[in-house]
């Protein structure tokens, strides 16, 4: 009846999964109390979980990924102190089986559960804004994306408290992650969880490629699009390119373990290298899928902190379109010591060599941007210069680990490991910080507290060089990855040091939970009365804060690369004077919800081999999807008076006492 | 938000565009199913026809039943096919170039 599950698999005698598994059920019962007592479950529902607003979507995509950041950073630490612990001989306070756990779900849980819905969340709010558009291509879409996201991310928290996780390192590698080696269902957790949130953002791909193709304001050619966007644009091109690898390798590997197929085992014509060949063909484009919008984020943050225009857009532009193909012919360097010759390895080294070019030139844009500039030091601006520093460092690591030879010296170290926190925590976190901070008067109204948000940077910096530059070394001196406990004191000190970092890392992070809660409560002066709180330069600037739910009241017409700056300079009244016409908006949609839910069922019961539920959660999922393909009431238009109303409260917020003006915000920030 | 009345400018075909597609396909389904059946003995030629056969039906369909063609319309629509068959062809290829090697190295003999 029940599969796979029984009481056995609640692990009540391991003390520390008890205690967080308490927290966990009364911060989440005193969380749904508060909500009752509030009466704010009908707003939570028609305002939020149902809706279709893109701003809306980014939102909660990004609240989940700092929801998660705790997770992995707990994750992290717990690492970090075992590795201190236990490098003498000692045991540490993790046993084995709990630390593979452990290394796996923060893999896991920071690349497709932190990072991802950072960089989704923010292409959400920014894109349709920065493009001039009223919401995405497909609203219903786009809310159905999110939610089969948060399944997900409760599936890979279920796993905590029932059952286990996978042990298998984050893209859980057979034969290791075969039946046989892997009986229990933590494999079965990380198949179901990657497979249901892949769906959701292959969905989110198609989304914002048709968006960012077909909906751009009039006037608004490629070449004028903001960069952001096009990054984005890229982004989502490898997405749909790149997720379907996933995807099916994942089936295979599903096909392996549940109906005893032979893809990736040694006998029966099986090969286990061909699935680490697969995985990676999706693993390469996946970090610039990360990585690329990140890139956006800057150039849009230094252009408007340097008060000039970007310099070299062109050849960004193009940087970025090169990296989008290169980034499908390097992913062999993710392998070069499992024995395929030295012709393939020389060819994947030197394209690997190759796609560093690209990436210089954006560097050399942002630092010719900034020359002569008057940069104002706002917290984006830090996160953007720790970045150019220090993705400047990983990248360089990453050269020398794509030379072959070198390679196979440190493959497996803690020098790799080090090399990719470079890049993503340097890259992607810095830039999700920078974009946060940057649009979040746009998303919210009012901005966030830029004191505890240099605080945070500045721990965060710092913290992440004393967490990483001693695995650096440690990696020369021979150490590899996920390793419970060695006896071996040489190491030691360089592990203590590794983990006053990452204490650095969370006084950052505490400081980022701070700074929203500050920010909250002192919204009223922290208020963006203008719409324009930094100067800047493209579209989504010139609508107010908060963006109204239709974005904007005229359609804009674009002439110029940076358009709202150039409006600026023509005097931008020129199309306030227009009378309001009706605005085609979609309705909120509870579908989204219901089929993410029936699919959450699904997953859960095939993870513990409940068949009938799985066949309820399947049919589930197909009814209500065909339920809600025969409903026609979809779209609505918003009045002229509505309209009249929005716009002429969104003017008198302007003409509040204590409007500020972006040059007195950032003197004071 | 989406422009969800603008389908109808875009050209889904005529019944006669269809029917070729289909008698096509069925030939060249047809062709390389009776080479395997009648053959006594089919070669390695057999598998290349059979290969053949199978792109020259995609393309048919692409064009019979996806209406994928020069005009400006289809423009974007090439454009990500284009790029598909580039990805496709690098992800392919090289995997089979990788795994042959693999399978070289690290086959004992």
């Amino acid at each position: 009846m029940l599969g796979k599950l029984t009481l056995e698999a609640i692990p009540y005698h391991e003390p520390i999964i008890v205690i967080v598994l308490a927290a966990v059920i009364l911060g989440g019962a005193a969380l749904a109390g508060l909500i009752t007592y509030m009466r704010k479950w009908t707003y939570l529902w028609t305002e939020w979980l149902t809706s279709v607003d893109h701003k809306k979507i980014g939102m909660m995509y990004i609240i989940v990924a700092l929801v998660m950041l705790l997770r992995g950073f707990s994750d992290a630490i717990m690492m970090r102190s075992q590795q201190m612990l236990a490098s003498t001989g000692g045991e540490g306070y993790l046993p084995p089986e709990h630390y593979d756990q452990i290394f796996t779900a923060h893999g896991v849980i920071m690349i497709f559960f932190v990072a991802m819905p950072f960089v989704i969340g923010l292409i959400n709010v920014v894109v349709p804004l920065q493009i001039g558009a009223r919401d995405v291509a497909f609203p219903f879409l786009n809310s159905l994306s999110f939610w089969l996201f948060v399944v997900g991310v409760i599936l890979v928290n279920i796993s905590l408290g029932l059952g286990e996780f996978a042990k298998t390192g984050w893209l859980a590698y057979p034969p290791l992650s075969g039946a046989n080696y892997s009986p229990g269902v933590g494999v079965d957790y990380w198949i179901w969880s990657l497979q249901i949130s892949g769906v959701g953002t292959l969905l989110t791909g198609v989304n914002f490629v048709a968006t960012i193709l077909k909906m751009r304001a009039p006037g608004m050619s490629l070449m004028k699009m903001p960069v952001f966007t096009w990054t984005a644009l890229c982004a989502n091109v490898l997405i749909i390119a790149a997720f379907p690898i996933l995807t099916a390798t994942i089936a295979m590997l599903t096909l392996d373990r549940y109906l005893d197929f032979h893809f990736f085992t040694n006998d029966l014509g099986g090969n286990m290298m061909m699935y680490v060949n697969l995985i990676w063909a999706w693993g390469h484009p996946e970090v610039y899928i990360l990585v690329l919008p990140v890139f956006g984020v800057f150039s849009e943050v230094i252009a408007t902190f340097s008060k000039k225009k970007l310099f070299g857009y062109t050849s960004l532009v193009w940087a970025t379109i090169v990296i989008t193909i290169l980034s499908f012919v390097v992913w062999l360097h993710h392998f070069f010591t499992m024995g395929a010759g030295a012709d393939v390895n020389a060819f994947f080294g030197i394209a690997t060599m190759i796609i560093s070019i690209p990436t210089g030139v954006k560097i050399f844009n942002w630092l010719f941007t900034m020359y002569r500039g008057r940069i104002e030091m706002t917290s984006p601006v830090l996160w953007t210069l720790g970045f150019m520093v220090t993705f400047t460092i990983g990248g360089m690591t990453g050269v020398l680990l794509a030379v072959p030879g070198a390679n196979y010296v440190l493959h497996n170290s803690l020098f790799l490991i080090a090399h990719f926190h470079n890049v993503i925590i340097g890259g992607v976190v810095f830039g999700a910080m920078a974009g946060i901070t940057y649009w979040f008067p746009k998303a919210t109204g009012f901005m966030l507290c830029e004191k505890w948000g240099k605080r945070s940077f500045w721990f965060w910096i710092v913290g992440f060089y004393l967490a990483f530059m001693p695995l650096y070394i440690l990696g020369f001196m021979g150490m590899t990855r996920r390793l419970q406990h060695v006896d071996n004191p040489l190491w030691v000190p360089y592990l203590v040091v590794a983990f006053i970092g990452a204490v650095l890392i969370l006084i950052g992070i505490v400081c980022t939970v701070i700074q929203i809660v500050v920010s909250i409560k002192n919204r009223d002066q922290l208020q963006d009365t203008t719409g324009d709180i930094w100067g800047g330069r493209t579209l989504e600037w010139s609508t107010t804060s908060p963006a109204p739910f239709y974005n904007f009241a005229h359609e804009p017409q674009v002439k110029e690369l940076d358009e709202f700056w150039e409006m600026k300079e023509r005097g931008h009244e020129e199309a306030a004077k227009k009378p309001y016409a009706p605005i085609h908006m979609p309705r909120n949609a509870a579908a989204g919800v219901i089929i993410s839910g029936f699919s959450l069922i699904f997953g859960f019961a095939l993870i513990w081999h409940i068949w009938w539920l799985a066949i309820v959660g399947l049919v589930g999922m197909i009814a209500s999807f065909i339920v809600r393909s025969f409903n026609y009431d979809t779209d609505y238009y918003v009045s002229v008076e509505e309209v009249e109303r929005v716009e002429r409260e969104g003017r008198e917020r302007r003409s509040l006492p204590g409007a500020r003006t972006p040059t007195d915000t950032v003197v004071q920030g | 938000m989406s422009h969800s009345n603008d389908h109808h400018n875009d050209s889904h075909g005529s019944v006669k565009q269809y029917v070729i597609g289909l008698i096509l396909s069925i030939i060249l389904t047809i062709i390389p199913f009776g080479m395997v059946m009648l053959m006594d003995d089919p070669g390695v030629g057999v598998i290349w026809a059979i290969f053949g056969f199978a792109i020259a039906q995609v393309f048919v369909q692409l064009y019979f039943f996806l209406h994928l063609d020069g005009s400006k319309e289809q423009s974007w629509n090439v454009q990500a096919l284009l790029f598909t068959l580039v990805i496709v062809g690098i992800v392919v290829g090289g995997s089979l170039w990788i795994m042959v090697e693999l399978n070289q190295n690290m086959m004992p003999i």
